[in-house]
């Protein structure tokens, strides 16, 4: 921690000449609002070089210039961007959580009910784990291992510092500042995110992670991870996200961005279980993500897992695109939403090189009076020769107050390609249910287990550490769903 | 253990049992005979619980209690198993999933211990030992892709593992050929013992070959016309249910 | 909004010609669309139903109007796509106007009425203010300009009216011929389709050209099925490859009615065919199927949107296309099952043969689900010829050009012989043919 508390040593400094700020130094929040002189702020505190500040403003700049999207199929009350904190951090780093015990044990309680590899015996069997908190990373696992196999896994404030070649080379590659405007406020106002660069040839020996929680009131979290998977790599990656119950809703505004080099794999899983509102629909994260890996080089291989559980407002599309020849993208998918909450999700698949391949199977369960899309696009570009693609969507409704929707693009321009979708609606079976609590299972228990049998494809992709929780998972997210 | 007094249910507002008596004592075998559309299934979807199902008058008692006003798993929690006619598939769940979460659920209901994964696996083991059945069945989803007497088999290891007090067979004979027929027997008479009984729902007589039951009753019209031994059943076989079907009508 | 003055202008030199302005409620009808389109212009691919349809050539292409028949070449007879032998009952239209020598509508039985537009406006104009845009007036798919356009200028059209009970066993024939003019022309024909309860009919339109204009044929039509009504509706659209061809059609379907539909493209250069049914009796149902095959530079679209308002309703949808050369074909489905409308089936599939390197398929089939009690399924498949049959064929010595021809044959075939209404199977067969003989061999 001396390395940060120099750095607030230097942002003090800086500030008290250039930005204006010196009574608010010692602050843990940067003032409300968002306008230049908070990106300056924020980038001031991380120290950072020039030319990052300036694609910052760049990106602020845009932002301004950019409406808000309008083509998903979720509503919810025009977001107030100046009723927001955008740096939320601990006073001091003596008084930050120095190891995740320390951090807040009601949450290791929680996390510790749906078994999310947090605790030091989990951690202790072998995932490497970079925790997130409101808007910086307060513990990185492991480093010291991954280390002496030449893998970097850090919070992308410090690989900014450290590694400034590869952060400026590919942050922004795979999405750009102006992709999109949550995406562009992101690129404005990240504040940390993890980092991991896994050279050639090496096989990451544990699963990274990690661990997003927004904590403080009226904070936006925005976080920025980026993943470069060098030539012959291989590494598994896994996300978990919670958040406090809080009354009004929080903005989640996060960017990956995955690159795999020749012959190289990165396999993503999400357990996304922000605070999804009550049983009214009050409060809960809007959770506006944009996740995008780019197969740059031949015969690599990017897999998306995601079980979507949590978040008044989901509206994220992790995509592949399908540059290098023989590329492999894939998406597994579970979207789960209750009460009110509203789900978009999807992804899209991009074939631009040749024998490029894809698969997507999404699964949806919609309960209580909520909304679940599944939205994706499927393009098959003019040199993508002997290109597939093979997309499973399939919902399952609960209650006759919620909907499901199926919205894919299909779009072909080589013949030389095959591309299949298939998608099925239908209400989960009441036969099933019968059968399930004739041999005694409770009504929820029977829910859980007739979903859990539905989404198992998907459950099956993920690494075993999440597993068992997600499928617990899907039980806790119904709760409640059926009288 | 089982007492139906003047048992009247409708299924979707139509009348189809119009007054049932019938006495279960532990360790009997009775077997309730009777054409399509008697009422038999609704019986056993009644005695079950299912939604839809409703009984509009009359009791029915389990071991002293309302069965009526329990849920479909507190029936089966109290010792109640249907052997279905046509055993549901649920795609993704494996068989082993399903049996120990049924059983753990079961356990709970009745204060008991939940077993563990090892323990599981174990009386698992042995039952299917004991009905002669392989262990693949189990890593396959539930019912899914099963052939008809691949999934009454699994009913006759459900009933096995669950152990229940009253077991309700539901035409189980339906669709299996006489080896099939021999083996889902054979496990059913494994689980006769004096502290259990079992409810034999069939249309024809072949069954009883091979469960013998104490009685057999007929079923026509929405009630027991007629009660007897064994015997009964034969006698059946052979003149068939015209009469009581005109009786019912009458 | 300059783009849309062009189409717009046409307003006022057509305003003496249309027919029925001295009805108030007509003439509020048709500036009320004007308004709408002259707000809204020609739709973009800024919106999601239009995405990979841009009108951009229809608005560069300049078409005029004419307030009278302008025909420059003489017509004596119009193609037909019922054997010549057969009994049927016709109307014939040139460049949007009414061709009575041409037409032969004769020998009905009672209750069943075939006319134009004009002349039920001249008859009965109370009935038709009843009926004219009170489907499109339910706006299920927001504006829509093109409908709009129609509305505002529609000059004429058939009406089919058929009485309580009353059954046609003859089909109906209605031709369109375009590019007669002697000069390029936009025209706007609006159809009505009222069948009362228990009324059946089998209705073939066919959309065809006879002279060398380009020309724009933007249709309207409407149809209303009352309880227990059966309609076939089938459509042959084999414009001029320079020639633009958008058609909206609204149904809705009463209880235990039936809609049945099929629609075949081969022709214009750009074509738009929009149908949007509405199934709001129980034990409603529809069948929505479609078969298309273009080539050179030609853009088909085909977009659907089927509601379920009510419980116990049904459709199935399959489209099959075949898109050769620089083509495009578009294919875009909608299936909504509203809240409360349990107990829904809906299926639809899209299966696209692409026979070029250029040409382009984008589809879009979509579920919108508000009730749990449903069956929905939706399919779609793009690429080549399966090149294992292909390789079969050839295997038994038949050439690949001839195997190709075979197997894209087969492919349109099954559609085809599923219509009800066999008299036309050969007309559309053989006009697969003809398409598959212009077709190069290839490789």
């Amino acid at each position: 921690m001396a390395a940060s508390l120099e750095t607030v040593e230097q942002v003090r400094a800086l500030d008290k000449y250039k930005y204006g700020f010196v009574t608010d130094i010692e602050a843990e929040t940067a003032p409300k609002g968002l306008n230049e002189d908070i990106v300056r702020f924020i980038s001031a505190k991380k120290a950072e070089p020039e030319w990052l500040l300036e694609w910052r403003l760049k990106a602020y700049r845009h932002w301004l210039t950019m409406p808000e999207p309008t083509w998903q199929k979720v509503t919810f009350p025009a977001i107030d961007y100046q009723d927001a904190y955008y740096y939320s951090a601990p006073k001091s780093p003596d008084d930050g959580p120095k190891s995740l015990d320390e951090v807040d044990p009601k949450l290791l309680e929680t996390y510790e009910k749906l078994g999310i590899p947090l605790s030091e015996q989990k951690l202790l069997a072998g995932v490497a784990v970079d925790a997130v908190f409101d808007s910086v990373s307060v513990a990185t696992t492991f480093r010291k291992n991954l280390e002496e196999v030449g893998i970097i896994f850090c919070p992308i404030s410090e690989a900014v510092k450290n590694h400034p070649e590869l952060v400026r080379k590919y942050l922004g590659s795979v999405v750009p500042y102006g992709d999109n405007k949550h995406a562009c406020l992101n690129s404005a106002v990240f504040t940390d995110g993890s980092f991991a660069y896994i050279p050639k040839g090496v096989r990451c020996p544990m699963e990274l992670s990690t661990y997003f929680r927004i904590n403080a009131q009226n904070t936006g979290q925005f976080e920025r991870t980026l993943i470069i998977a060098d030539e012959g790599s291989y590494v598994s990656y896994l996300e978990g996200c919670t958040a406090p119950q809080r009354d009004e809703n929080q903005l989640h505004a996060a960017v990956v961005e995955l690159i795999t080099l020749d012959d190289a794999e990165i396999k993503y899983s999400t357990v996304q279980n922000w605070y999804p509102g009550d049983e009214h629909g009050k409060g809960g994260i809007y959770n506006f993500v944009t996740k995008r890996g780019a197969c740059r080089g031949r015969n690599s291989k990017i897999s998306w897992t995601q079980v979507e559980t949590g978040s008044a407002i989901t509206w994220k599309y992790p995509s592949c695109i399908l540059q290098g020849d023989n590329s492999v993208g894939e998406f597994y998918s579970i979207a789960i939403t209750n009460n009110y909450q509203q789900a978009d999700t999807g992804t899209k698949m991009i074939h631009l090189g040749k024998n490029t391949r894809s698969r997507i199977i999404a699964k949806g369960i919609s309960a209580g009076r909520s909304d679940a899309t599944y939205r994706g696009l499927v393009r098959i570009g003019a040199k993508a020769e002997g290109a597939r693609n093979f997309t499973q969507c399939d919902s399952l409704l609960i209650g006759d107050k919620c909907g499901a929707h199926t919205v894919p693009y299909i779009e072909t321009k080589n013949r030389k390609a095959i591309v299949e979708h298939e998608a099925t609606t239908s209400r989960i079976s009441e036969d099933q249910l019968f059968y399930c609590r004739q041999r005694g299972l409770s009504q929820e228990d029977a829910v859980a287990l007739v979903v859990n049998g539905f989404c198992r494809e998907v459950m099956q992709q993920l690494p075993m550490e999440f597993a068992v929780e997600a499928q617990k998972l899907v039980g806790i997210s119904l709760e409640g769903s059926v009288g | 253990m089982l007492e139906i007094k003047n048992l009247h249910a409708t299924v979707d507002g139509k009348p189809i049992l119009n007054g049932i008596d019938l006495t279960i004592e532990a360790g009997e075998v009775h077997a309730m005979m009777g054409p399509n559309g008697s009422g038999k299934s609704t019986l056993s979807y009644v005695l079950a619980g299912r939604e839809g199902y409703e009984a509009t008058d009359g009791a029915v008692l389990f071991k002293g209690k309302n069965l009526l006003e329990m849920a479909p798993e507190e029936r089966a929690g109290e010792g109640v198993f249907l052997a279905f006619q046509y055993p549901v598939e649920i795609p993704g769940v494996p068989n082993t999933t399903f049996l120990k979460e049924a059983l753990n659920s079961v356990r709970r209901y009745r204060g008991e211990n939940e077993l563990d994964a090892m323990q599981f696996v174990k009386l698992v083991r042995e039952k299917t030992k004991r009905l002669h059945m392989s262990d693949d069945m189990l890593k396959r989803a539930v019912n899914v892709g099963f052939s008809g007497g691949e999934k009454k088999r699994n009913e006759a290891l459900q009933m096995a593992v669950l152990e229940p007090c009253l077991a309700i067979l539901d035409e189980t004979d339906s669709g299996l050929d006489i080896d099939a027929l021999k083996t889902v027997a054979e496990g059913v008479n494994l689980l006769r013992r004096p502290d259990n009984a079992l409810l034999i729902i069939t249309h024809y007589q072949r069954l009883l070959d091979y469960i013998v039951p104490d009685h057999v009753h007929v079923l026509a019209g929405g009630r027991i016309q007629a009660s007897g031994g064994k015997e009964l059943a034969l006698e059946l076989e052979k003149s068939g249910y015209a009469a009581f079907s005109a009786t019912a009508a009458a | 909004m300059p783009d849309t003055i062009p189409f717009a202008n046409h307003y006022g030199a057509l305003r003496d010609a249309l027919p029925g302005q001295d009805l108030p409620w007509l003439s509020r009808l048709r500036s009320d669309a004007l308004a709408r389109f002259a707000a809204s212009g020609l739709p973009t691919p800024r919106q999601e139903s239009w995405k990979y349809t841009s009108l951009r050539p229809l608005e560069k292409a300049g078409f005029g109007v004419t307030g009278a028949p302008r025909a420059c070449i003489s017509i004596d007879r119009a193609p037909s796509l019922l054997p010549a032998a057969s009994e049927h009952h016709r109307l014939v239209f040139v460049d949007g106007y009414h061709r009575a020598d041409l037409s032969t509508p004769g020998g009905l039985p009672a209750g069943a009425e075939l006319t134009t537009l004009r002349e039920m406006l001249a008859r009965e104009p109370a009935w038709l203010e009843r009926h004219l845009g009170a489907l499109s007036a339910s706006g299920v798919e927001g504006d829509q300009p093109l409908l709009a356009l129609n509305t505002a200028m529609m000059m004429n059209g058939f009406v089919l009216r058929l009485a309580e009970g009353t059954v046609l066993h003859e089909p109906i024939e209605v031709v369109h011929l375009g590019g007669a003019g002697d000069r390029p022309l936009a025209y706007h024909p609006r159809n009505l389709i009222v069948l009362a309860p228990r009324a059946q009919a089998t209705l073939i339109e066919h959309y065809t050209h006879m002279g060398e204009q380009p020309y724009y044929a933007n249709i309207g039509t409407e149809v209303t099925l009352a309880e227990g009504a059966v309609l076939h509706h089938y459509k042959l659209q084999a414009e001029a490859l320079d020639a633009f061809h958008t058609a909206t059609v609204h149904a809705e379907v009463g209880p235990d009615a039936l809609y049945d539909a099929f629609g075949m493209t081969t022709g214009a250069r750009l074509s738009r065919n929009e149908i949007a049914v509405r199934l709001a009796g129980a034990g409603a149902n529809c069948h929505l199927n479609g078969a298309y095959l273009v080539r050179g530079k030609q853009h088909c679209d085909n977009t659907t949107r089927i509601d379920h308002l009510v419980p116990d309703t049904a459709c199935s949808e399959v489209f099959k296309g075949v898109v050769d050369d620089e083509a495009r074909a578009v294919f875009q489905g909608k299936i909504v099952v509203h809240r409360d409308a349990q107990r829904t089936n809906g299926h639809q599939l899209s299966k696209v043969l692409l026979l070029s390197d250029k040409a382009e398929i984008d589809t879009k089939p979509e579920l919108e689900i508000y009730a749990d009690d449903v069956v929905c399924s939706h399919g779609a498949t793009a690429g080549d010829l399966d090149h294992d049959a292909l390789f079969y064929l050839r295997a038994r010595g038949i050439p690949e050009v001839q195997a190709r021809a075979m197997l894209i044959e087969a492919f349109l075939a099954e559609s085809v012989h599923n219509i009800a209404a066999q008299g036309i199977c050969p007309a559309l067969m053989s006009s697969i043919g003809h398409w598959l003989a212009g077709r190069p061999g290839e490789n």
